[in-house]
């Protein structure tokens, strides 16, 4: 799977259990972000870009293919990511 | 994936479709974006260089500041030695009150030198990404020119605008960063201009506002302790006539003009 980190790169992940292992701590990022906890959502958000910067390899330069997720950039604040919820996203027009 | 990288790659995504669907010529759009980037990044090397030149203008106001402090402690001395304790007290007073503004001055150059900092790394981020969107913009041209199978392209084409848009992406953050940061430079410009700094450095010349005598007050104990202190040096000095004591530190007058 193709895994972007906004705003830095993209990622090569190994499919199977370590997707699913990112699938679980997004999950929980949304619950946060759904249930106000900022402490929690910066801490889990944190986790997923480390997670796809250890276990990802970075794509080559001249790569072309698409990525099958974006993670939002490392930087995203906790207001930012409640903004991406109610559907305006990150990304300008 | 459903939670938030779903939710985000959705969107980055119906923008980017919609981004293509615009463009007629691929490599037009591409050279496009890519001028744009470029000119981009030199709006944030402006900012930070606003930065740098908001921190050099600190710092030499704080030289300044440093150096009234020896001044009105060579100051103090001489008034103490030669019998004066109310000129010696009105000198360590201004001293004081010198300090306290070099102390909140330092803590913000040490802010704008963190600003820097982090402008610089990102400034040196974003020229990295440029250069591999400059990268993949050449090899989707070639692939265009050739007129390969559509679908490789369209394809391709998915992979450079998702860059396209990270970039510009990347490009927005740190462009609405140097805003906030050239704005913090500008204020300080502003509090040159209208002469804050000027007024600190003449502090006490005859018209104390209320928040001076305030602070005069506040600093009263420090001022109290601090003539001791001269006091006792000068009398353990003071054998040989006409000496100050042990205040090594101090320039003659000329130099702290």
């Amino acid at each position: 799977m193709i895994v972007r980190i906004a705003t830095e790169g993209q990622y090569e992940l190994p499919d199977g259990e370590t997707t699913a292992q990112l699938n679980a701590l997004d999950n929980d990022a949304v619950a946060a972000v759904e249930a106000g906890d900022e402490a929690r959502f910066v801490e889990l958000f944190g986790q997923i870009v480390a997670f796809v910067r250890e276990h990802g390899t970075r794509l080559d330069a001249n790569d072309l293919r698409g990525s099958d997720v974006i993670v939002p950039p490392p930087d995203t604040s906790f207001e930012e990511a409640r903004h991406d919820f109610s559907g305006d996203g990150l990304i300008p027009d | 994936m459903a939670g938030l990288t779903g939710r985000f790659s959705t969107v980055v995504k119906a923008k980017i479709s919609k981004l293509l669907d615009r463009a007629e010529d691929p490599s037009e759009t591409l050279e496009y974006s890519y001028q744009k980037q470029m000119e981009l990044l030199q709006n944030v090397k402006k900012g930070l260089a606003d930065v740098v030149t908001a921190k050099k203008r600190l710092q030499l106001q704080s030289q300044k500041l440093e150096q009234q402090v020896v001044k009105l402690d060579t100051q103090a001395r001489q008034a103490l030695a030669a019998g004066n304790e109310d000129l010696a007290r009105t000198a360590l007073e201004r001293k004081s009150a010198v300090q306290t503004e070099l102390q909140g001055l330092d803590a913000q150059v040490a802010e704008l030198e963190g600003q820097q900092q982090s402008m610089t790394e990102n400034q040196q981020k974003l020229q990295a990404k440029i250069e591999a969107f400059r990268s993949k913009k050449e090899v989707i041209k070639a692939q265009y020119s050739a007129a390969e199978a559509q679908v490789r392209i369209s394809e391709a084409a998915t992979g450079v605008g998702e860059e396209m848009a990270d970039v510009g992406l990347a490009m927005q953050r740190a462009l609405d960063k140097t805003e906030n940061m050239r704005a913090r430079a500008q204020a300080v410009d502003e509090l040159e201009k209208a002469g804050a700094f000027e007024d600190l450095t003449q502090l006490g010349s005859g018209e104390d506002d209320i928040d001076r005598q305030l602070r005069a007050l506040s600093s009263g104990s420090q001022v109290d302790s601090e003539l001791e202190k001269m006091k006792a040096e000068l009398a353990a000095g003071g054998r040989s006539a006409g000496e100050l004591g042990s205040g090594g530190e101090a320039p003659s007058e000329g130099q702290s003009a």
